[in-house]
């Protein structure tokens, strides 16, 4: 069952790794977001796929009875998912101000720290 | 033991203080640190004449790199001549700097020098050893850029930490090939030195031995200055003169000689071994008399001679010869002796005349008789004239060489040995005798040295003499001897003498004076001859240490501009393209091909789900306006939700769906006021190179991640949660009792992070612009 | 956005959100839900009432800066952490309560439903923020 997600994993990495070199900042975050979906998709494949039983015990029960979904990447990725969404909001939010800023999305235009002419280096003691 | 290593660095940080509570006091304060220390070591003359060594422990980083210290008659004959003249070098640095604001600096770096001097020479462990060694190159560049707004001694500093640092890495990497030959030997690794000396452990027949053995050399040529490397010796006399007196005659340019002594009895008596050495040896020997003949500077004529005199020291210890080694150990403490007394009258000319140029310094005999007088003796020695230690020493190394048979390094020693009484002779009569100064100072200012300037020179003049005429009596036997036999690895007995009688050496010895009385009475024509012949303006390994400096700043700036050009684009594809590398590797490497994924197994709608997804991601690749990027984002983000909700995670599926939410809401919120320009400015080429690795990442991770799931799956955690969940954790719901309870400290963690970004939003959304600065709006709710 | 339908149904809207996300907060450790989940669901209720009402009303109703609820869960999820320091047991260990309100009804109190109230705070706090503040800056 595993087999076809892993497909889609290898699917949403080819876009995102894609659009993250884009040199379009709007682009760049589109990256990100989906990112973080891949990976997110990753850890719950490698973690084996169980239909429709969720890692929940019954009432009065000790032990789930029978096979359940694998709940730690369950753990994982819930954390995660809370997680890559500030983050993407703090780059959605940087990419804006950029954009105010310089009034272009071209990230080749950001090089405020890395000037384009760089002065000689001093040769000497 | 431990502390007798550590006195000097303690002493050292305390130096300053002292000399800012008493003054001109200080420096004779001071001196008790490494007078204390030559008594504490003067203590074990008479047990290690026995043949008596002592091992110290101590417990340090490992099990294998301990502190450990091993005192045999090598490392004491090197721990009293450093303690030894370590005190009159601090007693005469607190008179040569007298009034400098940072007298204290200067000598606590002295003092720590000393302390790193001290645990080298007494050093076991090999990698206690090379802390140390790199210990010395470091106090070295402190004490010699002490003048640091001077180009000239910033210079000099950088290229003797270069030199000396590169050569003490190869060191480092030639003293593991070293500990590894032990291993084939006894089946570890052999970390102490000691235990190569005293165990008998051959390692010359060790396939790896001419490995060990020139990266060794390249550690300790580097430090005692041999040619090619005899540059930055010459050079490091920008230093005030204490330092040229200590660091680089006395001690630290030996420590490559003490290294080679220490590691005679391993490796010595190999073909390489008795060719490279004695070669570089002479080489340099010849090399270091004829530049010191030529220049007119009394300490560069000196530090010239240091070097001739370090050559001569590795020919000796490289003919691997009994009485070639008693003559180079001779000769080290008659070295020590005259060369440090004859930089401090060096110094104290400088300090009291003010200038160093030979033809420019004369009669300055009555003005200062007692400099004079000390420079006189040192000079005895120097030349090799009896009663002194010199005397002594060129008898044993000519007898050592006759014996050995080599007529052609006897002939370059006897060359070297009449260039350097050259230049002893003349530091000792021309700057006295003769008519008076023509210098900057007026001569009637011009008057005896300081007590403290005079004190080493006599001293160590004096003991030159003395260990001469002693020789025979107890020097020899107690102090000479034990380190003779430490170099060459068995027991021997020999009695020093000075009178041999008539016999060859003698001869040689004659000779060796009447060449230098020849070269000293035409010494302004070899000089102008030498000049020529070795003009400074030539290139030369000076000059291109300074080629190889400017080379590498100018090659790091290229390095540094191609690699950082401020293109993130770029940045990222190459961090990309090594990911990718790092990923397709390994699964070409070890031929993994899992299985085709069968799509069978699926039902329609978990087949529909996974479609939409796919789309999705399909048109937020190819999405050309911001509404086109906003809903196809969202769409592949609904999918994935729903992909959660059909294998077993509502939990999952729901903060899911949720959070797609939001990040719809908030990206509309945003992407409003942007525009979102219809190409992604990157041309054919760069789409092409993108599109590769991004789907090499992607295949890669595919490949393993269908490898990963077709192999048993280990569910040990997943049962454990499982199993104690409702138990212990009193929770049904094992997601998120492993959030909140198991892996709670994991939560907490991470909700700050979500807190921290919060924080980071609005402090960006309330900076103002840089444009709109002077649009005020009021932002005082914005939190 | 603010049409009229939209801005008189999302006060009842909003209310049952936070409700719902109160319950699936409580109801986490047993079934489906959490501070998470909870949280996201009490931020879009928010979002959705600013969307239609203004960002104003929004603030006035919330009464506290959305972060400074944020940082009041930080806090209260580590000292309910801390309070295992005093059972000598390591830092954030769930502690149990059993209490009796009447003879019949036991519920069930624990630091580790604290730390899980905590984690809400601090999702639905940062998250309202960031949608306040972008919404905000819409308008201006």
């Amino acid at each position: 069952m595993e087999g076809p997600l892993a497909v889609l994993v290898g699917v949403f990495f080819i876009a995102s790794i894609y659009l993250m070199m884009s040199r379009s900042l709007i682009r760049l975050l589109l990256g990100v977001a989906l990112f973080g979906n891949a990976v997110n998709l990753l850890i719950f494949a490698s973690g084996r796929l169980v239909r429709e039983v969720p890692p929940i015990i019954a009432q009065g029960a000790y032990a789930p009875e029978g096979i359940t979904a694998n709940p730690l990447p369950q753990a994982l990725i819930l954390t995660a998912i809370v997680i890559s969404f500030s983050f993407f909001a703090f780059l959605l939010v940087l990419v804006y101000r950029a954009y105010q800023d310089l009034g272009n999305d071209n990230n080749s235009a950001l090089r405020m720290a890395e000037p384009e002419n760089t002065p000689k280096p001093v040769v000497g003691y | 033991m431990i502390i007798a290593v550590f006195a000097g660095f303690i002493s050292a940080l305390f130096a300053p203080i002292i000399v800012k509570k008493t003054g001109n006091l200080a420096a004779y304060l001071l001196a008790l640190v490494p007078l204390t220390l030559f008594v504490y070591f003067t203590g074990f003359i008479f047990t290690v004449d026995d043949g008596a060594t002592y091992n110290f422990y101590y417990d340090w980083a490992s099990d294998k790199f301990k502190l450990t210290f091993y005192l045999d008659g090598l490392s004491l004959i090197f721990a009293l001549l450093i303690s030894g003249i370590g005190t009159f070098v601090i007693i005469y640095a607190g008179g040569y700097l007298k009034g400098h604001q940072n007298v204290g600096r200067f000598i606590g770096f002295l003092l720590a020098f000393m302390g790193s001097m001290l645990g080298l020479v007494l050093a076991d462990n090999i990698m206690t050893l090379f802390v140390f060694w790199e210990m010395t190159s470091i106090t070295s560049f402190m004490l010699i850029g002490f003048d640091n707004h001077r180009t000239a001694s910033r210079r000099s500093a950088i290229q003797a930490l270069v030199v000396t640092g590169l050569g003490g890495l190869s060191l480092l990497a030639g003293l593991f090939v070293l500990a590894h030959m032990g291993y084939t030997q006894t089946g570890a690794p052999i970390y102490e030195l000691s235990t190569f000396l005293n165990a008998d452990i051959s390692i010359i027949d060790h396939d790896f031995y001419w490995v060990a053995l020139i990266l060794i050399l390249g550690g300790a040529f580097t430090k005692s200055a041999q040619v090619p490397f005899h540059f930055w010796l010459p050079n490091a006399m920008e230093a005030p003169t204490p330092v040229s007196a200590y660091l680089h005659s006395a001690t630290m340019v030996k420590a490559g000689v003490y290294l080679l002594m220490r590691l005679q009895p391993v490796m010595g008596g190999h073909e390489l071994w008795m060719t490279i050495l004695p070669l570089f040896g002479a080489a340099t020997l010849i090399t270091g008399t004829l530049l010191a003949v030529r220049q007119k500077d009394l300490k560069l004529m000196l530090a010239y001679t240091t070097v001739a005199s370090l050559g001569l020291l590795v020919l000796l210890i490289g003919t691997s010869y009994k009485a070639a080694i008693l003559g180079a150990i001779a000769y080290l403490v008659a070295h020590s002796l005259f060369k440090g007394c004859l930089f401090m009258v060096a110094g104290a000319i400088d300090h009291e005349a003010g200038t160093r140029d030979i033809t420019k310094l004369g009669g300055l005999r009555k003005l200062m008789p007692w400099t004079f007088a000390a420079a006189c003796l040192a000079a005895i020695s120097m030349a090799g004239i009896i009663p002194a230690i010199g005397f002594l020493a060129k008898e044993e190394m000519y007898a050592g060489l006759l014996g050995y048979g080599n007529m052609a390094l006897l002939g370059a020693v006897i060359i070297g040995n009449a260039f350097m009484m050259v230049v002893g002779v003349a530091i000792a009569i021309k700057p006295f005798l003769g008519k008076e100064v023509k210098a900057a100072k007026a001569v009637n200012l011009i008057h005896e040295a300081p007590i403290s300037l005079l004190a080493g020179p006599i001293v160590l003049a004096v003991l030159g003499i003395l260990s001469g005429l002693l020789c025979s009596y107890c020097f020899g036997d107690k102090f000479l001897n034990p380190a003779a036999m430490a170099v060459y690895g068995k027991e021997f007995t020999f009695a020093w003498k000075l009178w041999h009688g008539f016999k060859t050496p003698l001869f040689l010895s004659l000779l060796t004076i009447a060449l230098g009385l020849l070269i000293f009475w035409k010494i302004d024509l070899v000089r102008n001859i030498l000049s020529k012949v070795f003009s400074e303006k030539r290139w030369g390994p000076d000059k291109g240490f300074d080629q190889f400096i400017s080379g590498l700043v100018r090659f790091s700036f290229k390095i540094t501009t191609k690699i950082q050009n401020g293109e993130m684009r770029r940045y990222l594809a190459v961090s990309f393209a090594i990911v990718a590398f790092a990923m397709a590797y390994p699964l070409i490497d070890n031929g993994v091909v899992p299985e085709f994924p069968d799509f069978s197994v699926l039902t329609f709608y978990e087949l529909a789900v996974l479609a939409i997804a796919f789309v999705g991601v399909v048109l937020v690749v190819r999405a050309k306006t911001r509404l086109d990027a906003i809903l196809s984002l969202g769409a592949q983000g609904f999918a994935v939700a729903l992909i959660f909700m059909l294998f077993g995670a509502p939990d999952l599926s729901f903060t899911q769906f949720m959070i797609e939410t939001l990040s719809v809401v908030i990206l509309a919120l945003v992407l409003t006021r942007l525009t979102l320009n219809k190409g992604d400015h990157r041309g054919l080429r760069d789409n092409i190179i993108d599109l590769s690795i991004a789907t090499v990442i992607g295949v890669s991770l595919m490949v393993a991640l269908l490898a990963v799931t077709q192999m048993p799956f280990n569910n040990e955690l997943s049962a454990f949660f499982a199993e104690y969940s409702k138990p212990i954790a009193h929770g049904r719901n094992i997601v998120n009792v492993i959030i909140v309870d198991y892996r709670g400290m994991d939560t907490f963690g991470e909700i700050a992070v979500v807190f921290a970004a919060g924080v980071s939003i609005l402090a960006l959304i309330r900076l103002k612009s840089w444009k709109i600065r002077s649009d005020q709006y009021d932002d005082e709710d914005l939190l | 956005m603010s049409t009229l339908i939209f801005r008189t149904i999302t006060p009842l809207l909003t209310a049952l959100m936070i409700v719902f996300s109160i319950f699936v907060l409580l109801r986490g450790h047993n079934e489906p839900g959490g501070g998470f989940i909870g949280g996201l669901i009490a931020a879009s209720a928010v979002a959705i009432y600013g969307i239609s009402n203004g960002v104003g009303p929004v603030r006035r109703a919330l009464y506290f800066r959305p972060l400074s609820i944020a940082a009041f869960g930080l806090v209260m999820s580590g000292l309910s952490g801390l309070w295992s320091a005093f059972k000598s047991v390591p830092f954030l260990t769930g502690i149990w309560w059993e209490v009796h309100i009447a003879s019949y009804i036991q519920i069930d109190l624990s630091t580790v439903l604290f730390f899980d109230i905590g984690v809400y705070l601090v999702v639905a706090g940062v998250m309202i923020g960031i949608a306040l503040c972008l919404e905000e800056r819409t308008y201006d």
